[in-house]
């Protein structure tokens, strides 16, 4: 009897497990779709289908080690735009990108998009990182 | 300026139908007139074409250009600004595979005009082709004065460009790459943001390039 109910707990646990681990990865895949949408009208122009960038003028979003080290800057970067020089791929950019006024959770769906495209595989970047990133932009 | 593009536009949808014929000529754009000549008691009639008027730039060298340095050049024309937010960079991206393809041949150019002349500079304009690395002389990025490069690009190569301090980077202006052959005839406007287009451009100037300069196009 005992050791029913425990092959039961185990079950449930188990199931428990499972259903949280589908729970993100649908949290994933919804943030990454529609993060491809609002990166298609917001930032394909400059950046890229291929996030190649456009030679020296402006930078590729393909340098996994920027994205990665310069993580939570990357919230404040788009909401109010980045001036000056940047060293993105081992080379030296400079200009102005355009502040772009997203939501807060469209902030989180397109850099969810470009930390896991472009041969970047970051996961999800969540709402929670953005609200506490923007609440510290310079 | 409305009728125009009006114009524009029908002559765009009838030749969309005629677009597998490989013997194809381009249309010729603008306003012609007829002048007839009495010819040894014969009467000729002669079409006349709407040309590129006269014109005198400061390319990123800072070497003048005028409609001289065009002469017996296909040309493909487009109007930005160097510190354009919006539709320049996609439209410099499909300007560098045309450039790809013609950089090296000798009778094809490229002019981009500036419509924000007050900021970008010779020295701002020679930065701004560094970038997209283009060297020499068959890209060259136009510098002049404000109004006549308004009146150009409306009245001749039929780009509306303006200041407008409500959009993005102050100016709105149209993404056309005009194509102008070496009889300086518009023969045809693509749309620089649409890479489709501009696959059709480059196939189009491979059909300029063949066709002979004294050819009487009807």
């Amino acid at each position: 009897m005992k050791f029913k109910i425990i092959i039961f707990l185990f079950f449930l646990l188990s199931l428990v497990i499972v259903s949280c681990q589908d729970e993100e990865q649908l949290e994933f895949k919804r943030y990454y779709s529609l993060g491809s949408l609002i990166y298609q009208t917001n930032c394909k122009n400059c950046h890229g289908t291929k996030g190649e960038g456009l030679r020296g003028l402006i930078p590729p979003l393909t340098d996994s080690i920027y994205l990665q080290s310069n993580k939570a800057l990357l919230a404040c970067n788009i909401k109010y735009g980045l001036n000056g020089k940047v060293n993105v791929s081992n080379k030296l950019f400079e200009g102005q990108m355009p502040p772009n006024n997203l939501a807060n959770v469209s902030i989180a769906e397109v850099l969810t998009y470009v930390t896991n495209s472009f041969g970047n595989k970051q996961g999800t970047f969540t709402i929670q990182q953005v609200n506490d990133n923007l609440a510290k932009c310079e | 300026m409305k009728k125009l593009i009006g114009f524009m536009a029908l002559v765009f949808i009838f030749s969309a139908c005629k677009f597998n014929n490989s013997n194809k000529t381009l249309p010729i754009y603008g306003n012609r007139q007829t002048v007839s000549k009495v010819v040894n008691g014969l009467t000729t009639t002669d079409t006349i074409y709407q040309t590129i008027p006269a014109f005198k730039f400061i390319n990123q060298y800072g070497d003048s250009i005028s409609s001289k340095n065009l002469n017996g050049k296909i040309y493909v024309a487009d109007f930005f600004f160097t510190s354009c937010p919006s539709i320049c960079p996609v439209m410099q991206r499909n300007m560098i595979t045309v450039y790809n393809e013609f950089g090296k041949t000798n009778d094809v150019r490229i002019l981009s005009f500036t419509i924000d002349p007050k900021y970008d500079s010779v020295a701002v304009l020679k930065k701004y082709a560094d970038k997209l690395d283009i060297k020499g002389n068959t890209w060259w990025f136009l510098q002049g004065k404000k109004d006549e490069t308004y009146h150009l690009a409306e009245n001749n190569f039929l780009v509306a460009v303006k200041q407008d301090s409500t959009v993005k980077g102050g100016y709105t202006h149209q993404g056309y790459f005009v194509l102008v052959d070496k009889q300086k005839r518009v023969r045809g406007a693509y749309d620089g943001t649409n890479e489709q287009q501009v696959a059709q451009l480059i196939k189009d100037i491979k059909i300029l390039k063949a066709e002979p300069v004294n050819a009487t196009v009807q």
